[in-house]
């Protein structure tokens, strides 16, 4: 307790939600997608460099993956995204079409040295 | 009509005003009140009176009633009902015809369903519980500003509660040391801060000192983080004059988001603020500071449920809604029954949460229901569950009272923030397990493994004052 009351807590860099948790392992972002889909809203990826990271839109990786219900297919796509942008941050989407507006979105991807 | 003719005197309410054949239409406003007459008054005679004090009526014959067609413009009681738990009191409904208020004014609604007929010699008390607005009425309201997606499309909030946080103490800041309270519950990951109900501009500290060092720290808070910060400066004011005053200002430092007192500062200001937000492309963040005078005593008065669909429709992007476990009254179930009122597009009648009418919102955007008041970081699981996205959890103590300070405390309630909405998304029972949750989150956050030592033992365990009725 000591320790921590005179502390230094040192501001960080962060990209929203999940920002203070962990790096989320595989099995993890694997959950994740499963929640998006249960919700009934469509997964997609964006993805661009730290520098843009701040702004309103990324790059989108592709079209959102409108009817996919296979999270194994999401991971995949997630990979290959990787491969083509391995400078890029990449964000997990979950597009609500009722609200109109994300119901989810996460960093899923930071590259080396962030 | 033609052939009625005037007999002076005073008649009875009932032959005029209860209708219990009457079936309400679309586009009547409906109210239900809480009624316990005095003794010997009938029910059906105090229930008419109420419906013809709100509305057309008065105490005696006029012979100007007779220049008007009566029977299109009265307010009709078309229902009783018994209250569970209650001999004493019983539901009177009423229905109120579409031209009976002007367009787009709640204050003119209120004016007729909670003025005179409140003091009424009559009845021995009298509360409204609930409104249905007409579609027809709602369409003619302003209503929130943005409203939820558009907030969280403004600031890049997805998934997850918005987390905020009232700088404290409440009153005596110099303007300086305020915006360094901000500045660091920011950086530590706060999304958005709040001016105390009562700060307004006092000699301690002038509004314009408050938001232009206000600015400054988030301006710096999202430099270093790269995320979107907030604070709700608070424009309530003696006049409308200075609260237009200080909107105008704070929109000319570039933030976001102004904040409003309601009750105190009156549906006529609110509404006009509302509008010059959405005007100016600014969110309004509303307190209901005065409400608890208004709607606690279960058998006089007005339901929060009221006054959260008149803000509604008057317009606020934010409302606190009381938090169910923190330091502030709040039943579960009626509190949800109001939070849905707030959010939803469509609420259906449900009884056991307070509901007493189907309630249809149009397209109406949505209001965020803010939780606010003597929480902390072990009822994160709980506040999660209970008001799920679409709220912002305030932790005012909860995380200036952190050990290591404002930007430790911040940090410490999002990660505990974030564990519980990605636990919950896994699919885990977050009021179960809400205690392992928290625990195993705080092996990677020294600063959550402090907060989860320090407020181990606080509770607020008081009975509900104003439980719903059964």
């Amino acid at each position: 307790m000591s320790v921590m009351a005179s502390g230094d807590f040192r501001t960080s860099r962060t990209y929203e939600t999940f920002s203070f948790l962990p790096p989320l392992t595989q099995d993890e972002i694997y959950d994740q997608i499963v929640y998006i889909i249960n919700q009934g809203w469509t997964v997609g990826l964006e993805h661009d460099t730290p520098e843009n990271g701040s702004q309103n839109y990324w790059g989108m990786w592709k079209l959102p993956f409108f009817g996919m219900r296979n999270p194994d297919q999401v991971l995949a796509e997630l990979e290959e995204c990787k491969r083509a942008y391995p400078d890029h941050l990449i964000r997990m989407v979950g597009y609500d079409n009722y609200a109109q507006c994300k119901g989810h979105e996460f960093v899923v991807y930071r590259p080396r040295g962030l | 009509m033609a052939n009625q003719s005037f007999n002076a005197g005073v008649q009875d309410y009932k032959l005029t005003y209860w209708t219990p054949d009457y079936t309400p239409l679309d586009t009547d406003l409906l109210a239900c009140f809480k009624v316990i007459p005095q003794a010997g008054v009938p029910r059906e005679e105090a229930a008419a009176a109420v419906a013809a004090e709100s509305s057309t009526g008065t105490w005696t014959t006029v012979w100007t009633d007779l220049l008007t067609d009566m029977e299109f413009y009265k307010g009709r009681c078309y229902r009783i009902e018994e209250v569970p738990g209650n001999k004493d009191a019983f539901y009177a409904f009423i229905a109120y015809p579409l031209d009976l208020f002007e367009e787009g004014s709640v204050v003119n609604v209120l004016t007729s369903l909670v003025g005179n007929v409140f003091g009424f010699k009559a009845v021995r008390s009298l509360r409204l519980e609930d409104i249905r607005f007409p579609v027809a009425y709602i369409k003619t309201c302003g209503g929130p500003p943005s409203g939820i997606q558009v907030e969280r499309d403004k600031l890049n909030k997805y998934g997850r509660p918005m987390l905020g946080c009232t700088i404290k103490p409440k009153l005596g800041l110099s303007a300086k040391n305020y915006g360094r309270a901000v500045y660091e519950c920011l950086r530590g990951g706060l999304d958005l801060t709040k001016d105390d109900e009562n700060i307004n501009s006092q000699p301690f500290q002038r509004w314009r000192d408050r938001f232009s060092f206000v600015a400054d720290a988030i301006n710096k808070a999202e430099a270093e983080t790269g995320e979107v910060k907030g604070h709700y400066l608070n424009v309530t004011a003696a006049t409308c004059e200075d609260m237009m005053e200080r909107a105008e200002y704070a929109k000319e430092l570039g933030v976001r988001i102004v904040m409003h007192d309601f009750l105190t500062g009156g549906f006529s200001a609110n509404t006009s603020l509302a509008n010059w937000c959405r005007k100016n492309g600014m969110l309004l963040h509303i307190h209901r500071a005065m409400h608890a005078v208004i709607d606690r005593n279960p058998n006089h008065g007005i339901h929060f449920r009221v006054l959260a669909k008149c803000l509604r429709l008057s317009g606020g992007d934010h409302l606190h809604t009381g938090t169910v476990v923190g330091k502030l009254e709040g039943d579960r179930a009626s509190t949800l029954g109001f939070v849905d009122q707030l959010r939803e597009a469509f609420v259906p009648e449900d009884r056991s949460r307070g509901i007493f009418f189907d309630q249809d919102w149009a397209s109406m955007p949505g209001v965020f229901a803010v939780a606010s008041g003597g929480i902390h970081v072990w009822h994160m699981p709980a506040l999660v569950n209970i008001f799920g996205d679409d709220s912002v959890l305030q932790f005012g103590g909860g995380t200036q009272g952190h050990p290591g300070g404002n930007a430790a405390g911040a940090a410490a309630n999002r990660v505990a923030l974030e564990a519980c909405v990605k636990a919950r998304n896994e699919g885990r029972e977050l009021e179960r397990e809400g205690g392992d949750i928290l625990r195993e989150a705080a092996r990677h956050s020294p600063e959550l493994a402090v907060a989860l030592e320090t407020w181990k033992e606080i509770k607020f365990e008081f009975d509900t004052v104003d439980k719903l009725d059964a």
